[in-house]
């Protein structure tokens, strides 16, 4: 098991090595830095002086180095935009995002389990039937429409919610919710709906599948003919055991939240790391993209690790195979 | 030698019909709606130029005085604009068939190019094992680790850096399959990987390679049509796929320009106007990508469960 653990963090190490090295080139390929920071009246010598002390002068391989040299010590450089400190700017915007894909999780686990449930417990009958179908085009909806569809029909002629912003946010020194106050509340749900849509067809299926194959299960046949009632049979039997699975699927889905919620900040201007990215984006603003491509695929793909490392702990089947 | 069967030999339309793929095809509601709900989106989008009543490149042909009307059931609604105009006075209906032309053409081109991509490096891998196997199969690990629209918006922005404004009509276009085919391909490249692995130590592959069929004819004409059935289902599947994300990056304003929109282009552009009460800018075009997303999805559903051969 030990030697799956350290493959498992090696593959880790590897991917985030190539992301870095992804991100570095796209900071080298795209302008040269010496031109963004100084003026036009600078001198040949200040050019060079600049180039000596950036680094730029030293050998491809040497630069990249120690670019992720700085990048693991959380240094990404200033932004070329307002000249603030990258990972400073990127941290202000995380709780939003965090929180936003917080609140979305929760709604996809709050809807897409009693959906799975009944999906699988009632399947011949018509509503069953309507979810399932609708589970289908929730998985083709871009997610984007479906925030825009939300902001016309709740927003712009309902007047219910808000459609932008976040809200009133508390400061609690370290970070800043917008969940205390009722302005921030409001004005979550509708992101967070958007954000959960695909996650809660997700998981609606998948609890749909495991519903199915556990109600077979000779267990089941038992409790059945002990006299069990058939709700306790539904809810305490077999759905506890389909819970592995989905907390699992969750977990790994968080990474990719965080990455596509840049989509619904865009749509909802939510003040995330997302929607600083795409702004940084429409500047080119390098250091930014760079960073905000290593912080995401760090959470990517640490979630990731940890999950299957977790697997290999509880699962005994995984120990000794080497996978 | 052999005798002469009466019965003719079936053309390819005839086996076409006959085979099980046809009967599931028809028995399937779902799919034939898909199907035809499909087909009139493709073919309204390609004949574009003779059904829209304005061409939206033409700039002269646009009138200001004709800007936001409303659809024509509503008040103050106009003819030719059957689903009114923007705030250029320009046609929704015709802006989105020509939309959906540019979305479904850069559908199309960027499942062909990660098809191509996907089979050939595929083969390479399975068939030749080795150091070619470990490079493709870890570049495919990585592009995988990391999350899809990311990268798409990340080449995608960054490759527009470097068009020339001369190239950049077309560049765009090409730029976005690109950036769409570059983690597609990966998904063809494993499946096909797999299946040659398991054909390569079959008979026919070492009869044939005895007789001296050179790699290349053995790869393509021998094992390549033996891995194909998945393929076919997830490359309709990421025709779809294709098409959202060139919507969320035209969305996001890395995609098309306005200039030459396509369906996430003109979304982009609505949405701005989504407050000022012109609700139908933003909502047709949403309309329609909405329809042609879910028809693909659900046709390649249908053929997902069709040609699995666990559930014949």
């Amino acid at each position: 098991m030990l030697a799956f653990i350290i493959k498992r963090l090696a593959n880790a190490v590897f991917v985030m090595l190539s992301v870095t090295f992804l991100a570095f080139v796209i900071f080298t390929a795209v302008g040269d830095p010496v031109d963004q920071m100084l003026n036009e009246q600078a001198t040949q010598a200040q050019r060079d002086d600049l180039r000596e002390r950036l680094g730029l002068d030293d050998p491809f391989l040497v630069q990249y180095a120690k670019f992720v040299g700085r990048a693991a010590q959380g240094d990404f450089g200033i932004s070329f935009r307002n000249q603030q400190d990258v990972l400073t700017m990127i941290g202000e915007r995380f709780p939003a995002t965090f929180e936003l894909v917080l609140v979305a999780t929760l709604i996809s686990l709050v809807v897409g389990v009693p959906m799975g449930v009944i999906t699988a417990i009632r399947r011949q009958t018509w509503y069953a039937e309507a979810m399932q179908f609708t589970s289908i085009i929730g998985v083709s909806l871009p997610s984007f429409v479906v925030g825009i569809g939300l902001i016309l029909v709740f927003s712009v002629w309902l007047g219910w919610f808000p459609a932008f912003g976040r809200g009133e946010t508390v400061d609690l020194g370290w970070w800043t919710t917008g969940l205390l106050t009722p302005s921030g509340r409001m004005s979550i749900i509708l992101p967070a709906l958007s954000l959960s849509l695909f996650q809660i067809t997700l998981v609606m299926r998948l609890v749909r599948a495991e519903m199915l194959e556990v109600l077979r299960s000779d267990f089941i046949k038992f409790a059945r003919s002990r006299g069990i009632p058939a709700r306790s049979i539904h809810f305490r039997h077999a759905l506890r055991n389909c819970l592995m699975p989905v907390v699992t699927m969750t977990a790994m889905q968080i990474g990719g939240l965080i990455a596509f919620a840049l989509v619904t900040e865009t749509v909802f201007q939510w003040p995330g790391m997302g929607l600083l990215f795409i702004q940084a984006v429409t500047f080119v603003d390098v250091p930014i993209m760079a960073a905000y491509l290593c912080i995401v695929a760090l959470i990517f793909v640490a979630l990731n690790a940890i999950v299957d490392m977790t697997y290999a702990v509880i699962d005994p089947r995984l120990k000794g195979a080497d996978a | 030698m052999t005798d002469q069967t009466d019965t003719k030999v079936p053309s390819r339309a005839e086996r076409f019909f006959d085979s099980d793929l046809w009967w599931s095809f028809k028995s399937h509601k779902s799919a034939v709606g898909a199907a035809i709900v499909l087909a009139l989106v493709i073919l309204t989008a390609f004949l574009a130029p003779l059904l829209s009543p304005q061409n939206p490149y033409d700039l002269a042909a646009l009138e200001l005085w004709n800007a936001e009307l409303p659809p024509i059931w509503m008040e103050g609604g106009q003819m030719p604009y059957l689903l009114g105009t923007d705030v250029q006075g320009r046609d929704i209906l015709s802006g989105i068939l020509y939309g959906t032309r540019i979305s479904i053409i850069i559908g199309i081109a960027s499942v062909a190019v990660s098809l191509v991509v996907g089979i050939g490096l595929g083969l390479m891998a399975g068939y030749y094992g080795g150091w070619i196997d470990n490079v493709l199969m870890r570049i495919g690990d990585v592009l995988l680790s990391i999350p899809i629209v990311l990268v798409a918006i990340l080449v995608s922005s960054v490759a527009q850096q470097f068009l020339s404004p001369a190239w950049r009509e077309a560049g765009v276009a090409a730029v976005l399959v690109m950036a769409i085919a570059m983690y597609s391909w990966v998904q063809y490249a494993r499946v096909v990987r797999a299946q040659t692995m398991v054909e390569r130590r079959k008979e026919y592959v070492m009869a044939s390679r005895l007789v001296g069929t050179p790699a290349r004819r053995l790869m393509l004409k021998h094992i390549l049509p033996n891995t194909l059935t998945p393929i076919f289902v997830a490359a309709t599947l990421n025709f779809g796929l294709a098409i959202l994300i060139e919507a969320t990056l035209s969305f996001l304003g890395v995609g098309m320009p306005p200039n030459q929109p396509s369906l996430g282009t003109l979304i982009r552009v609505g949405n701005q106007y989504l407050f000022s009460g012109s609700w139908w800018i933003v909502l047709f075009p949403s309309i329609q990508l909405c329809i042609l997303v879910v028809a693909v999805n659900m046709l390649g559903d249908w053929l997902r469960d069709a040609l699995n051969p666990k559930l014949r």
